[in-house]
């Protein structure tokens, strides 16, 4: 457990959960970034919080840049086959499923839904096999 | 206008906790998802640990509350089954997760590093879910066509 981070992991972990608390309190609205997202692609629903919401997030490293927190540069392992696939997976998934990480994971689980509990269980197993196999089996 | 303010504070909030929380990182990410390579990093659990405990303080004084502060009602998901759509969705998404190592949040937030592979990562996973979506309304005409078809 070399890489474990559990000081900055407990403080970035409530600053998303405070996120999510003052979502729902302030406008009432569930912070599930693949409904967020997905939705912001329907033209006439509300759109306007949900761009502002993902402005935010993209905002917010160009504004810790700004005051010399250093953003690391993402590493991404797989070719680009991977990577075109995995993301096709994910949006079809999480729309299909109705919500991800944030929404089933976070959300989801902070109001105890049954749902959110079962999906969130079935997306850690897969993602575990999946990490099982290309790095252990496949030796990737 | 209020509800946009409360969508970027919330997104800059977000951003913040998954920088500062190191889930930016897609290595991180697999590090915990790999259980069994010898060097298991919990850090995402700890995430979600204290992710949960804030949103449930938050989501029990909205309850308390009996609506949120600047909207007229919460819009609880009102989606109870659990069903084959759920879980397909849910496993199509963890194998695509445990592929590459990002899930959507990250995966935006990451285009302000102007990664071209996280931007290839995020339009794949845009046409995935305007392929999902497509498919949904597909299945939506045949069952109305099928439902018509008695009259017909």
């Amino acid at each position: 457990m070399a890489n474990f981070t559990p000081v900055s992991a407990a403080i970035g972990g409530a600053l998303i959960g405070l996120s999510a608390a003052l979502l729902m309190l302030l406008s009432g609205r569930i912070a599930g970034i693949s409904g967020i997202l997905g939705e912001s692609l329907n033209a006439g629903t509300d759109r306007g919080w949900r761009l502002a919401f993902l402005a935010g997030l993209v905002a917010a490293p160009l504004l810790a840049t700004i005051v010399g927190y250093a953003v690391p540069s993402p590493q991404m392992p797989g070719s680009w086959g991977v990577i075109v696939l995995g993301g096709l997976l994910v949006g079809f998934g999480t729309r299909l499923g109705t919500g991800c990480t944030s929404g089933h994971g976070i959300c989801g689980i902070a109001r105890l839904s049954p749902r959110s509990l079962a999906a969130t269980a079935l997306f850690m197993a897969a993602a575990i096999i999946v990490v099982f196999i290309t790095r252990h089996v496949l030796g990737g | 206008m209020r509800d946009t303010l409360v969508g970027l504070l919330c997104g800059l909030i977000f951003g913040f906790g998954l920088l500062i929380s190191g889930m930016m990182q897609p290595t991180k990410v697999l590090g915990f998802l790999d259980l069994f390579g010898g060097a298991w990093d919990p850090s995402l659990a700890v995430v979600m640990a204290a992710a949960l405990v804030v949103a449930s303080v938050g989501y029990a004084l909205t309850r308390q509350r009996g609506q949120p502060l600047w909207a007229a009602r919460a819009s609880w998901p009102t989606a109870r089954q659990i069903d084959r759509p759920l879980a397909a969705g849910a496993i199509l998404f963890g194998t695509g997760w445990g592929l590459v190592g990002l899930c959507p949040g990250p995966a935006i937030e990451n285009l302000a590093t102007g990664s071209v592979r996280v931007v290839a990562f995020v339009v794949a996973m845009v046409a995935g879910m305007l392929l999902q979506r497509a498919s949904q309304q597909r299945i939506r005409t045949q069952a109305a066509i099928l439902a018509t078809a008695p009259d017909g």
